[in-house]
């Protein structure tokens, strides 16, 4: 009797201790599996719904329409994980968009126009980093008053829109790249590969690693004899210069810059992050997660314009999957408090 | 007693090796106070070294100053022989100095493999390479006697084997002087004796360790040497086979009175004497089961059992802090429902937490501020007290309980751990109340600060006020207590009169088999 029992309830143990394996290595991804999950579920309730909602065209459109928000929430990853939160990104494009646009129609050439935008993203990071880690400054105030500067120089930049003529910019949106009946613009390719770039960093590099070592316990982790002043500065310095690549990227995609673009956009780059499971006290999170919680985001209003409803629909349903993600999240937190 | 500074070793027991580290004339200032004055100290390749001394006597800031945390205001710091200058923790574990803190945890978000090699992880082409960090981290860990997944998160184990991959973290550099500050604190007695085993390991290899522990018998087990440090200065360096455990803490506490004052014991609890509170019965699952106390003015009630038997279940059904599943509270005759500790408060019952950093102290806040906080938040925000009430309140207080330093506006999170433990003492004191429990008032303190807290308690109990007494170490429960209650897997096993009671009868009640289990 006894020598029946044992042999199904060994196999049992060990699916058991193989499911408490996966969860000792990788329980941080749960959040990302349910934002895959919640995303297969919107795909598939469309495609019943609408009948042609899954089609080449539409998911190429998904990454085109929203390479710009996507590439500003990887650098917004890297924030988050440290613990941190920069409030300036929407600014900071609004401001690198219509600076590039200005020196564009001025005649300077985009070879110069690009990087310059760049670098001037990456300054109000370097300035929000240097707020943060020297002055000690709350990095939720630092990037208000980053959000501020980058808004009042998009102004002083120019108060009306400036339409972009430059060939190179109007090529990163207009070529097209096919394969098969699916299509990627330059644009949609900068946006995959400023995914990969900070995937890699993140995961495999030693830099990448004390982004994560800072999230857990910044005090634990400067102790442990990292270089916590220089990561923590670079986060936001990334983050700047991600801000001002979206702001090329959405140049391009709308033809002109305008200062009044991406209010509200760092406030979606944080949901979309948030959504992709990336916990906002730091220390957890995947910038391949904040990708998914970036087509949650465009999906959602993809299927919203599809209905021909109001778009401010989009928002009441990011906000209530925001809420649901953050009780999960600190359910999952208060469960390994628990565990202590 | 006259101590006279300086090596306390004469020459003829001075081993031929030169130190390893060394230490001369070193001096930290925080401010206008040296935390350490001119101190000399010195670690020898192959030794095991004690650093003891009261809290607030300096040893955390030595610790500091030699693994490159603190810079010194004066003085050298030699390794082998060669002039050291640290300016951060890397400096100091490149020069082979490794630290484990005694509260700073690592990282539960990463792996234990992260964790035992960040800042130093193997690469290959400017990537980590995993794999070889995985496995530098497994005969790291087996080293330990540890066999634990290196993939898994550091989250999904327990404080024990987080403490001891701590120590794998600190053993697997290029070591040559390891740095343990209180490393046993959250060990059990076999886990300390692995942890013993890697020391001797260690010492063979010709690593000088720096052991720092409150547990007077672990220091005389594992440690070759002792340095003595007393308010900042050096009482002496001995060797510690002759050093007398006597003499050892008499010259720790200086000058001061280190015996308990006899106190007189209320023995005649049991007879129709009205309790001041009774429980009856009282359930919180999971945690504590059916459990019957009775409280009397004037009288200390221990509480004994293991980690985990319902210490503190029972102090929070006592006093409010979370609700009863099942049996009731008498005052008197009259039931009482605290559905929080504020009404259990205003019938004078306090709870000071057995975790003193995160339920006790306001570290930001300063002496003044923390004492005056439970006064403050009884008479309600709108009978504000007057900062000059506050200030005398707060003074008599400190002078009373003998807080050092004497500084009122001092961040009381900069006190040492015995200190901290007497200003929260002073708060629930300031409230007058009638019943007081304490939950681990001593943990963590050096035996100074602890001596002084239990003469307080005997001195309290003398004034009328009933307490109730929760410790981990036995003999302490039963010097401080008239009777002791102990615990066995949440259940009330036995409450004794503790002069009938011996550490050794306390065991045997907490480690008896459940008669259940026992039958089948």
């Amino acid at each position: 009797m006894t020598t029946l029992e044992t042999a199904p309830a060994n196999t049992r143990t060990s699916f058991a201790s193989r499911y408490h394996t996966f969860m000792s290595r990788h329980g941080s991804l749960m959040p990302t599996f349910a934002a895959v999950a919640i995303l297969l579920v919107i795909f598939a309730g469309a495609q019943i719904k609408f009948g042609n909602f899954i089609t080449p065209g539409n998911i190429s459109a998904l990454l085109l329409d929203n390479a710009a928000l996507l590439i500003m929430a990887v650098g917004m990853t890297f924030v988050i994980i440290t613990a941190g939160i920069d409030l300036s990104v929407g600014s900071v494009m609004a401001f690198t968009g219509i600076w590039l646009a200005q020196m564009l129609q001025s005649g300077v050439n985009a070879a110069f126009a690009i990087p310059i935008m760049l670098v001037g993203g990456a300054l109000v990071g370097l300035l929000i980093g240097l707020l943060v880690q020297y002055f000690d400054v709350q990095p939720f105030i630092a990037s208000l008053a980053g959000l501020f500067l980058a808004r009042g120089l998009a102004y002083i930049v120019s108060t009306r829109s400036i339409r972009v003529e430059d060939p190179t910019v109007l090529w990163l949106q207009s070529a097209r790249i096919h394969i098969g009946q699916f299509y990627i613009t330059p644009t949609g390719i900068l946006a995959l590969l400023v995914v990969a770039v900070g995937a890699f960093v993140m995961q495999f590099t030693r830099f990448g690693r004390t982004i994560y070592a800072i999230g857990g316990n910044e005090q634990s982790a400067r102790l442990m004899g990292l270089n916590i002043a220089r990561t923590k500065i670079a986060v936001y310095v990334i983050s700047g210069f991600c801000a001002a690549l979206s702001g090329l990227v959405l140049t391009a995609y709308s033809g002109a810059g305008y200062p009044r673009n991406g209010i509200g956009w760092e406030l979606d780059a944080i949901a979309a992050v948030v959504i992709g499971g990336t916990l906002l006290m730091g220390g957890r999170g995947y910038v391949l997660g904040s990708m998914v919680g970036v087509l949650v985001f465009g999906t959602i209003q993809t299927v919203i314009s599809f209905m021909g409803a109001e778009q401010s629909w989009t928002r009441i349903i990011v906000g209530l999957l925001l809420l649901l993600f953050i009780v999960v999240q600190r359910a999952i937190v208060a469960r390994a408090e628990r565990r202590r | 007693m006259l101590v006279v500074p300086g090596p306390g070793l004469d020459n003829g027991h001075v081993d031929q090796a030169l130190p390893l580290l060394e230490l001369t004339g070193a001096t930290v200032l925080f401010g206008a106070d040296a935390a350490i004055d001119n101190v000399d100290f010195r670690m020898f390749p192959g030794e095991v070294h004690s650093l003891m001394g009261e809290n607030g006597a300096g040893k955390s800031t030595l610790i500091k100053a030699i693994t490159g945390v603190l810079p010194l205001n004066a003085g050298t710091l030699t390794l082998a022989g060669e002039p050291m200058h640290l300016h951060s923790p890397i400096d100091a574990l490149h020069a082979g100095i490794s630290t484990v803190y005694q509260e700073i945890e690592l990282l539960p978000n990463l792996t234990v493999a992260e964790n035992i090699s960040l800042g130093r992880e193997p690469r290959r082409l400017g990537m980590i390479d995993s794999k070889a960090m995985r496995r530098q981290a497994h005969a790291v860990l087996s080293e330990l006697g540890l066999h634990i997944d290196p993939a898994s998160l550091l989250a999904s184990h327990s404080v024990a084997v987080q403490q001891l991959v701590a120590i794998a973290r600190a053993i697997s550099a290029d070591l040559r002087v390891l740095v343990l500050d209180e490393p046993t604190s959250s060990l059990d007695v076999d886990e300390v004796a692995e942890l013993f085993r890697v020391i001797r390991e260690l010492k063979q290899r010709g690593v000088a360790i720096l052991f720092v522990s409150h547990f007077l018998d672990q220091v005389y087990e594992i440690c070759d040497r002792v340095t003595v440090l007393r308010d900042g200065k050096l009482v002496g360096e001995y060797l510690t086979r002759e050093l007398l455990r006597i003499d050892l803490v008499h010259k720790m506490l200086g000058h001061k009175e280190a015996e308990l004052k006899e106190r007189h014991r209320t023995t005649t609890s049991d007879t129709d004497e009205q309790p001041l509170l009774s429980a009856r019965d009282v359930t919180i699952v999971p945690g504590i089961r059916d459990a019957s106390v009775d409280l009397f003015e004037g009288s200390v009630l221990g509480v004994a059992g293991l980690l985990g038997a319902g210490r503190t279940e029972l102090a929070r059904a006592i006093t409010g802090i979370d609700r009863l599943h099942a049996g009731v509270l008498l005052i008197g005759d009259k039931e009482q429902h605290f559905s929080n500790p504020r009404k259990a408060l205003a019938k004078g019952i306090a709870y000071s937490s057995e975790n003193r950093r995160t339920e006790g102290i306001v570290a930001e806040l300063s002496v003044l501020e923390n004492i005056a906080l439970a006064v403050q938040a009884d008479r309600g925000i709108w009978r504000r007290m007057k900062p000059a009430r506050q200030r005398e309140l707060a003074a008599s207080w400190v002078e009373a309980l003998g807080i050092r330093p004497a500084d009122l506006d001092r961040p009381a999170g900069t006190l040492s751990g015995g200190n901290q433990q007497k200003v929260l003492l002073a708060r629930l004191l300031a409230l007058a109340p009638r019943l007081l429990v304490l939950d681990e008032p001593t943990r963590g303190i050096d035996i100074g600060a602890k001596v002084e807290i239990q003469n307080l308690v005997g001195e309290l109990s003398e004034n009328g006020l009933s307490v109730v007494f929760i410790s981990a170490e036995l003999e302490e429960v039963l010097r401080v207590s008239d009777r002791v209650a102990v615990l066995r897997d949440g259940r009330i096993v036995e409450t004794l009169p503790s002069a009938d009671m011996t550490v050794d009868s306390v065991l045997a009640l907490v480690a008896r088999p459940n008669q259940d289990e026992a039958r089948a």
